[in-house]
């Protein structure tokens, strides 16, 4: 996918200025996170599952290297083919390889991030095949030329207007504003592409070690048929999504559904091993599976190891103010949010990403939501002192913090420095105390005044209230 | 009760009658109270844009300044959850670690302290206002502080407490989040003000400066020159000042 996360500031202005996107993202708003609320309230002790799954993930990441092998060897051992994409274009180069060898056409593809960290639907479309995104979100954003803006709902950034328009213009429609309608729309223009297709490619939520199988838990039904009807199916996943066993399986979707959507379960939830049984009617005769590195495997081990628990819920940008008032494409790559404030950086490298650690008041709103215990913060500030320390961030940012630094250190030189900004601050501010605009400081005085300082600093008028006898 | 007050540097630049207010809480809830001369500030700036050093300089500052304390409060939650921080940045030294550790924990949030760890409660106050609140992030979240103000703003005779939509969200101060991504802090702010003017209230109220800055800074840009913002400090201490007075 191409990136846009190097401008992170204008992207994000673009937005908060467009009208439609924000009245889009406040008719949603906080649903999610309510529904969260609800959902968690509905057991016993939610904290104690957060440990749990953590827990389950920290300890899979301390062995990855023998968990893979262990997954690999039970896929194959169920005939499935396991293949290790150290990149991105790796991944895209193989899925095209499965595909020619099996004379494919046709593709139907359930919602897979990978994916779109690859770009594999223009490789394969410059490659001749049809891809279709089967997941409605996906379908949407497909016929909208756009890229996801949401983990799990891709399409949350678009009205029901938007939708109407854009399913009248391709389906050759009268306009609707019914949503069964469009979605009966979408199914039947859907169905005749399932059954016509060669190759379904899924994404993976999880791989299982004990067994060799992909899990994969969606709501709409897409993704079974994407993965049993085609005679041919491909999933694709990145390297840390292998958990060790169906106990643990059962363990982390206790947390998952719950933090995405809210929901105690979600409406399927699909493991899927092996290839069709002989004489079976249904499954699929090649069953492949891409694990893709793409950076993930630099992360073991990092200081940002423990991004790599994470589990794909949406909860840190469901939560999270930033992404609630900008949105997902502003973060310009495929993971928005806090989550995609560490792993953009991460994968794409720092200085392609330089604001999207900045991009958070460290409010912690994330944090105290993520199922999985990721120090989202705590992660950001692992990415700011990488900037700060290898001279990222523009020269009178970095200025201005050894200055301050300089400043703060010694009380004496901090009690007149500060004193002198107070009077020249005082003298700055107009008769109703507020200062209208600030020199070097027009990213705060833009769109806010300052209220200017009560009078002398108050160490200063404590240490003389302390000399006159009370 | 030996209690070093850390007044913040917000709070000693903008508006130092919050720290005259704290100090008039802490001795009213029985304290004595000291402001070391030699503090300046928790390190936050530096710190959360990347400057490591920051923390930790200032770190060591704070222990000079504050270890010979029984308590150490503080008007904001910021920076007590900065402080309880310490200890984890001097991971390759136990001893500094363990003096900082002792000394985090009995910093306090001033309506945490005011309300969990002083001698004596406060003595009631009495004020006409009626007021919505704004959780502050690090109060809220890292120190666990949300019914303690508004214990003891309820307990202030003739105020009315309105809670608003999204109390809890960020107002989208972040320190230099609001500067450096300002345009995003203004519309984060502006929320605030939009749920805080649907309650009516005549002030919007916090525990931390630098929120309250953020709040006031919109209200006043977007026209309302009515709306007082307030730490919970003064009006507190408003009330304990009405209250004398009858």
């Amino acid at each position: 996918m191409h990136a846009t996360s190097d401008r992170f500031k204008s992207n994000a202005r673009e937005r908060l200025d467009d009208a439609g996107l924000q009245a889009n993202l406040r008719r949603f708003g906080g649903g999610f996170a309510e529904r969260r609320r609800e959902a968690v309230g509905r057991v016993d002790d939610f904290e104690a599952l957060r440990d749990r799954a953590a827990a389950i993930r920290t300890e899979v990441l301390e062995n990855l290297d023998h968990w893979l092998l262990a997954f690999e060897a039970a896929a194959q051992a169920r005939g499935t083919r396991v293949h290790w994409a150290e990149t991105g274009a790796d991944a895209n180069r193989i899925v095209l390889e499965i595909a020619r060898a099996a004379g494919v056409q046709r593709v139907v593809k359930s919602k897979s991030m990978v994916s779109e960290e690859s770009g594999l639907n223009e490789v394969l479309e410059s490659a001749g095949l049809t891809v279709t995104e089967t997941d409605l979100g996906e379908y949407i954003l497909q016929l909208a030329g756009e890229p996801p803006s949401h983990i799990i709902a891709p399409a949350i950034h678009k009205s029901r207007d938007e939708v109407s328009a854009l399913f009248a213009e391709h389906h050759h429609t009268p306009p609707t504003r019914d949503i069964p309608v469009l979605c009966e729309q979408a199914r039947e223009q859907l169905r005749p592409r399932f059954l016509a297709a060669d190759m379904g490619i899924s994404g993976g939520n999880f791989l299982i070690a004990e067994t060799g199988s992909v899990a994969i838990v969606t709501n709409e039904g897409n993704g079974r048929m994407v993965t049993t009807l085609p005679r041919v199916h491909v999933a694709i996943t990145g390297i840390e999504k292998v958990l060790p066993s169906l106990d643990d399986l059962a363990a982390v979707l206790r947390v998952l559904p719950r933090s995405a959507t809210g929901q105690d379960i979600t409406n399927y939830v699909s493991v899927l091993t092996g290839t069709r049984d002989p004489g079976a009617s249904d499954g699929p005769q090649e069953n492949h599976v891409v694990l893709v590195d793409n950076g993930r495997a630099r992360l073991l081990g990092s200081a940002l190891h423990e991004a790599l628990r994470c589990i794909r819920c949406g909860a840190c940008m469901n939560h999270c103010p930033v992404y609630q008032n900008i949105g997902g494409h502003a973060y310009g790559w495929v993971y928005p949010g806090p989550i995609g404030a560490i792993l953009t950086p991460a994968y794409l490298g720092l200085e392609n990403a330089l604001d999207l650690p900045q991009a958070s008041t460290l409010c912690a709103a994330c944090e105290v939501v993520c199922p999985v215990r990721i120090p989202l913060p705590e992660l950001m500030r692992v990415l700011r002192e990488e900037s700060f320390s290898r001279g990222l961030r523009p020269w009178h940012e970095r200025l201005s913090i050894r200055l301050w630094r300089w400043l703060a250190l010694p009380p004496r030189l901090y009690g007149v420095a500060s004193g002198v900004a107070v009077r020249m601050l005082r003298a700055l501010a107009g008769r109703d105390g507020l200062l209208h605009r600030l020199p070097g400081l027009d990213g705060w005085t833009e769109g806010r005044d300052m209220p200017a300082p009560q009078g002398r600093t108050f160490r200063e008028q404590w240490r003389q209230r302390a000399r006159r006898p009370s | 009760m030996n209690v070093g007050l850390f007044v913040t540097c917000l709070v000693d630049a903008l508006r130092p009658r919050i720290g005259f207010a704290t100090v008039e809480l802490l001795e009213a809830a029985g304290c004595v109270v000291e402001v070391p001369a030699s503090q300046t500030c928790c390190g936050q700036p530096g710190f959360n844009s990347g400057d490591r050093a920051s923390g930790t300089e200032l770190a060591m500052a704070f222990l000079r300044d504050f270890e010979h304390f029984d308590a150490v409060v503080a008007p904001s939650g910021s920076c007590i959850s900065m402080i309880r921080d310490y200890p984890g940045l001097f991971a390759g030294q136990p001893e500094v670690a363990g003096r900082l550790a002792a000394l985090a924990a009995r910093s306090h949030e001033l309506s945490d302290f005011l309300l969990n760890h002083a001698p004596q409660r406060l003595p009631a106050g009495k004020l006409q206002l009626r007021v919505c609140y704004h959780d502050s992030c690090s109060g809220l979240r890292t120190l666990g502080v949300k019914q303690q103000p508004r214990e003891l703003i309820g307990a202030v005779q003739g105020v009315e407490l309105s809670e608003m939509r999204e109390a809890e969200v960020c107002c989208g101060f972040g320190g230099a989040f609001s500067v450096k991504l300002g345009v995003i802090a203004t519309r984060m702010a502006d929320n605030k003000c939009v749920n805080a003017a649907a309650t009516g209230a005549d002030a919007v109220v916090g525990g931390d400066l630098g929120c309250l800055v953020n709040i006031e800074g919109r209200l006043r840009r977007r026209g309302d020159h009515q709306t007082r913002v307030l730490h919970f400090a003064e009006l507190l201490a408003e009330g304990l000042d009405s209250g004398h007075h009858d």
